[in-house]
């Protein structure tokens, strides 16, 4: 009895919810936002059908519990098989199916012809960062494969093929696209699976290392998107994030042209290691005359960094990215960041600090190494490396005999959000999220110490 | 009766007892037997699927085929051996006479051993003349079929080395017949497979 | 040896009869002592799965609270969540558990054909269980690739457990499909050669038609997930590509080059997707029984329903790449394999069919097997439905990869087949306890775990809509994901918890009731099927006693028109069917009463 009145409580109440969420609540399908309007016609028809089936078939249900339940002297008819009612219900299931799957099925077919008239762009996904990748004036993507990956060619492109030359990288995780043109992603990784998710496109693929994936669809509405990877990637999966912003052909082209080419790329000079040395006189001040930093003036440790980490932060600090409220220390480095004229200067500089000679300091933070190590290599190791050196690859600095007391601090402000969060951080982000591995103070020292013990 | 007519039948109609001793459906063979052969049809599942795997691997443009050394087909050829004996140790177990059963049942197993002798042999022969697992995929799908293979005949040695003891301390002849003829079913259905994998590995 | 006749089977058969408790509860080979030792060890396993899904929620629902979750254990948690529940718990329960208890007791026979492997079957799954157990306690911990361990991602540095746990984990599976197969020999032979004298395969009760077809299905699935495991073993541990293409190592480039990602895929989910009815088509013949024997009625349309479970079974080998729609394969394949997905629904709507059409013109008796007998058909119908959302290959698009594939597969293969499972163990307590469990307690559980997790999984399909991605630590800040979507994750875990912890009240029942519960007679439901007809309750090693039963009818007599009684046993003659009414087990004259 109450079991009956429960069951239709339940069916009553889910559409409810369900309407609910339709009109209006915040709970439904995002606005959609390419010319997929035939993936959500499928969906409202599955909807109908479903929840007709739903709504009768558990009614129904409910009803035969109450009306049916047992009473004295009740006694169950003896019926062991309709054979027509169960032929008419098979029938009427399989309308039901060839409904659903007759507008799937149509709609698929046009998922997997790629328009002629569509624009190539490709996806390339590694642990944790998405890239991308556009034709240039040839309109022809020159080949790429891992074996080419270089810091200075994270796409793999092949010097050698002239179609990649022209091809214009954008080597930070957002990207563009004109409205109103079908754009055809082609979608490649270079270690594990990803998959490649705006959801208010409506469509999804899996990014594979070895081949290239592709999907396609025309965007329709002007505006920025998230880009997701909805493929379980990793430890960093859930940091996995980039944007797409959809804008007129004039401004995607404006955008276009201010990104670099490959052959731009693969042109920049080498580095001149006396100006580098030159510009360091500055910094030496607070950093030390061999950049093996200073606590009383909290100049961190630089001797040791990869090159490709100190421009990054320099250009940080140049555009505000790092040094904003709440980071007063960083805020120094602002005006003296200024003092380098342009992206050369920055290069050399950055290039002489790798130069210096890498001591590892001495200790200054103590904490439990056991705890340290555990919390280290179970959710740092990922990108900075076993032995806390890092990598250019998943954009980790290198931590192993660097100063410990401002990884302390640097820790605690990606914690409490004064970094990472400006919305041109690309890579401090992901620290926000994975800062969270060391809950308080005192776990950030145990990591710090058991990073002391590499070196 | 077939097994569509079975499951058409309306059960609720007939009453009283359907069949005689045995139940319906039941299969006529000893229990051992119904399911080895259930069993080789779980081993031919595994087989098949490293085939497919290997077909759909070879298709990816990295394939070097491996050319398969000669001396398979003396290995093949004691195989074929071990199981022509298996074969004459159950026409003799199924005979009167048991003469000669101890030489053909225990002759056939050594045959077996042999066979797996000499695809070791060939393993350290490609691994010195530098074919080895890691270089190729062919190398590698070489390497782990025949390895599942031999894996395969090692456990029925197992069971045949404790009929063997038995029919050396002198059990009867009667007692072991059921172990004579699961072994000869298991080491021809072992013949078939390895043969398959025989002509696809060096067709390939 | 020519064929035994059966009446010389009783002598065929040398039982073991162990004396020392070790022989008796140990190393033991009835059935029945079998089964319980692998529904334990099985239930205790889902305990710890159930554990560490709390544990993950917490972190959904309260990151805050929970920050001694690193994002390294969050995705061991859910890794092995999925991989215990489906493997070590429900594969187990079923096939190990009910298969090992019933089909002897429901064929008429005295044990399993090979009681000695069906021994070494419990054992290995034990020393499965305790493998997978024991990469809790290694270096790097266990795996935290996903259940569906993706290579070539499980096997690099970025995964947690990529060193040791990754290969505990195959290894555990590879014991596991060892126990498995040799349990299910057992099984298919017992179901075809054991049965009694007049048990024709059209007369058996759909349990056994189920965990048949099922342990079939099983022992051509597994072979795939054991190529799949040792392809990738030798990948990892020899250098191997066969799943491995040319790829980057935080940095460094591997020796790997070629293998494919996809093939691994394809393996794991032609073992995959049968799986889903490995598990399913127990649990449709289970509750098929408790519905028919609780609504005093035959199962309506009793051929229909085993077409449909062997229908199902055959096509379930034909759908697997519908999980692979958005994985890089051909999207050709989309065509063939939504069409034979949304094919598979026919069948197993005939099934949801005919189990609410048992209940039309039935007397139902509402005790707590029933109430989750019915619960089950409710949480099957809406899982059902939404299957019917992800197998049409282009709504796969927007949906894959979120929360509506995690809340559609919970309700179809979690929620659905555990309340089977309890329906099932309340339904057969009696006969393998002789007690009855507390009625109240049991009805108390079906409500929290019913009305639990609705609360838990209607919401979640919303979260799927919106499109918040599966197996993510944290959502962190995106522009489309309104905050509330954070509010509901906490709803959802409040809800978890709530039902995680009302378990308890099944363990207590059951565990309170072995010593205390009433006395339940040997058929206290009035059922027809012969498991009910033994001589003792709970039936002694060998089932029967001095002699096996002949079969004269289906195991479906319930409230046969002209007979005395609404229920006439399997092993009763025509001429002598009983007349006196049985007494039932009522829950209205019972002392325990609650209908809450």
């Amino acid at each position: 009895m109450a079991l009956a009145v429960v069951v239709v409580l339940l069916v009553v109440g889910s559409i409810i919810f369900h309407f609910m969420q339709l009109y209006g609540g915040p709970w439904y399908f995002t606005e959609l936002a390419a010319d997929w309007g035939t993936i959500d016609f499928t969906i409202n028809v599955t909807f109908w059908v479903t929840g007709f089936v739903f709504v009768v078939a558990n009614l129904f249900m409910a009803w035969c519990v109450y009306k049916f339940r047992h009473k004295d002297g009740q006694k169950a008819v003896y019926e062991p098989e309709n054979h027509k009612l169960e032929i008419g219900l098979t029938v009427f299931t399989t309308v039901g199916v060839i409904a659903m799957l007759a507008p799937g099925l149509f709609v698929w077919a046009q998922f997997v012809t790629v328009p002629e008239e569509a624009d190539q762009y490709e996806v390339l996904g590694s642990q944790w960062q998405w890239q991308f990748r556009y034709p240039g004036a040839d309109g022809q993507l020159g080949a790429a494969d891992v074996s080419h990956v270089t810091p200075a060619n994270p796409f793999g492109i092949n010097p050698d093929d002239p179609n990649g030359q022209d091809d214009v990288v954008v080597n930070e995780p957002n990207m563009h696209l004109p409205v109103n043109r079908p754009a055809h992603a082609l979608l490649r990784s270079h270690d594990v699976l990803h998959n490649y998710t705006v959801t208010q496109f409506r469509v999804k693929m899996d990014l594979v290392p070895g081949l290239v994936s592709y999907l396609w669809f025309d965007p329709t509405v002007e505006g920025t998107y998230d880009i997701l990877c909805e493929e379980l990637c990793g430890i960093g999966h859930f940091v996995m994030r980039g944007s797409v912003t959809v804008e007129s052909q004039a401004e995607f082209d404006a955008w276009l042209a201010s990104q670099p080419t490959f052959a731009e790329t693969q042109a920049i000079s080498e580095p001149d290691m006396a100006a580098g040395q030159a510009a360091y006189a500055i910094c030496a001040s607070c950093h030390g005359a061999q950049g093996e930093g200073n606590q009383a003036l909290n100049g961190p440790k630089l001797a040791g960094q990869g090159a490709w980490y100190t421009e990054r932060q320099l250009r940080y600090f140049q555009t505000g990215v790092r040094g904003g409220e709440g980071d007063t220390l960083g805020a120094q480095m602002t005006s003296m960041s200024m003092t380098l004229a342009d992206d050369a200067a920055i290069r050399n500089v950055a290039a002489y600090i790798e130069s210096l000679p890498d001591t590892p300091l001495d200790p200054t933070v103590t904490g439990d190494v056991e705890n340290g190590r555990k919390i280290y290599q179970a959710n740092c190791a990922a990108c900075h490396l076993d032995d806390g050196r890092g990598t250019w690859y998943t954009d980790a600095p290198s931590l192993a005999g660097m100063s410990d007391w401002y990884f302390v601090t640097q820790i605690s402000n990606f914690g409490a959000g004064i970094r990472g969060l400006h919305p041109n951080d690309h890579y401090g982000e992901q620290m926000v999220a994975m800062a969270t591995a060391m809950s308080n103070i005192s776990e950030i020292e145990d990591v710090a110490a058991y990073i002391n013990t590499l070196r | 009766m077939s097994f569509f007519k079975t499951i058409t039948t309306k059960p609720w109609e007939k009453k009283g007892v359907i069949g005689g001793l045995d139940p319906e459906g039941a299969i006529n063979a000893p229990n051992e037997k119904v399911a080895l052969s259930v069993f080789l049809v779980v081993i031919s599942v595994v087989f098949s699927l490293f085939t497919v795997g290997y077909f759909l691997r070879m298709e990816l443009p990295d394939w070097q085929p491996l050319s398969e050394p000669g001396q398979l087909w003396f290995n093949t050829g004691l195989l074929v051996l071990s199981s022509v004996l298996f074969q004459w140790a159950r026409n003799i177990v199924n005979s009167e006479s048991s003469k000669h059963l101890t030489a053909a049942f225990i002759g056939g197993g050594f045959f077996a051993i042999f066979f797996i002798t000499g695809q070791l042999v060939i393993w350290s022969n490609l691994q010195d003349a530098g074919y080895y697992m890691t270089s190729n995929p062919a190398n590698a799908f070489y390497y782990l079929m025949t390895g599942v293979h031999a894996v395969h005949l090692l456990g029925g040695l197992w069971v045949w080395s404790k009929s063997s003891i038995k029919l050396l301390s002198g059990s009867e002849a009667k007692s072991l017949k059921l172990s004579v003829e699961l072994c000869t079913l298991y080491w021809h259905f072992l013949l078939i497979v390895w043969i398959v994998l025989f002509a696809i590995l060096s067709n390939t | 040896m020519a064929y035994v006749p059966l009446a010389d089977r009783d002598h065929e058969m040398e039982l073991h009869h162990p004396h020392t408790w070790i022989g008796k509860w140990v190393f033991c080979q009835d059935h029945k002592v079998i089964a319980i030792q692998y529904g334990s060890i099985a239930i205790f396993t889902g305990l710890v799965g159930l554990v560490l899904s709390l544990l993950f929620r917490m972190q959904l629902g309260f990151p805050e609270t929970a920050d001694f979750i690193d994002p390294s254990f969050y995705y061991q948690a859910v890794t092995m969540h999925g991989m215990i529940m489906v493997i070590y718990l429900l594969t187990a329960l079923f096939l190990g558990g009910f298969g090992n208890y019933l089909i002897p007791l429901m064929c008429g026979a005295r044990d399993m054909v090979f009681p000695f492997m069906n021994m070494l079957s419990v054992w290995v799954f034990l020393v499965s269980v305790i493998i997978l157990m024991a990469s809790f306690f290694v270096t790097g911990g266990p795996t935290g690739g996903g259940w569906t361990l993706y290579p070539p991602q499980t096997t690099l540095a970025g995964t947690p457990g990529h060193d040791m746990g990754i290969v505990l984990m195959l290894i555990s599976l590879a014991v596991f499909i060892v126990a498995t197969t040799m349990g299910g020999l057992n099984y298919v032979v017992t179901v075809l050669q054991y049965r009694c004298r007049g048990l024709t395969l059209m007369r058996l009760p759909l349990a056994v038609w189920g965990i048949f077809v099922a342990t079939i299905l099983a022992l051509f699935a597994f072979p795939a997930l054991l190529v799949a495991a040792i392809m990738m073993l030798f990948d990892l541990l020899l250098g191997t590509s066969f799943f491995m293409p040319a790829i980057i190592e935080s940095g460094t480039p591997l020796d790997h080059n070629g293998g494919s990602p996809i093939l691994f895929q394809h393996l794991f989910w032609f073992f995959g997707h049968p799986e889903v009815y490995i598990v399913a088509l127990p649990a449709f013949g289970l509750v098929s029984d408790v519905l028919s024997v609780h609504a005093r009625k035959n199962i309506f349309g009793y051929r229909m329903m085993v077409w449909a479970i062997i229908a199902i079974g055959g096509l379930s080998f034909v759908v697997w790449a519908h999980h692979m729609y958005v994985s890089g394969m051909h999207p050709y394949f989309g065509f063939f394999f939504a069409t034979t997905t949304l094919i598979i629904a026919v069948p197993t709507a005939i099934k949801v069919y005919n189990w609410i059409l048992t209940l039309w013109e039935g007397d139902i008796r509402l005790n707590a097997p029933m109430y989750f007998a019915i619960g089950f058909i409710f949480t099957f119908i809406h899982g059902g439905l939404t299957g019917l959302f992800l197998g049409n290959v282009v709504i796969d698009l927007p949906l894959s990869d979120t929360y509506f594939v995690v809340a559609h597969f919970h309700m179809v293969m979690g929620v659905s087949p555990v309340l089977v499972v309890f329906a099932a163990i309340y339904h057969w307590y009696p006969k393998m306890s002789g007690r009855m469990y507390h009625e109240g307690m049991a009805k108390l559980h079906f409500w929290c775990t019913f009305l639990g997790t609705y609360a838990i999984y209607l919401p979640m399909h919303y979260l799927g809509f919106l499109g918040v991605p599966r197996r993510y630590y944290a959502l962190g800040s995106t522009d489309f994901l309104p905050a509330s979507a954070q509010d509901l994750n906490t709803t959802i875990t409040i809800a978890a918890l709530f039902v995680g912890a009302s378990q308890l009240l099944f363990l207590i029942n059951i565990i309170w009731s072995l010593r205390s519960g009433p006395k339940a007679g040997p058929n206290p439901w009035g059922a027809a099927s012969l498991e009910w007809q033994t001589p003792d309750t709970p039936p002694v090693h060998g089932n029967w006693g001095d002699s096996l039963p002949t079969v004269y009818r289906w195991a479906y007599d319930y409230s046969v028109p002209g007979a005395h009684q609404d229920f006439i046993p399997q092993n009763t003659p025509e001429s002598e069917e009983p007349t006196v009414d049985a007494e039932h087990f009522d829950p209205d004259t019972d002392g325990s009463k609650a209908d809450v």
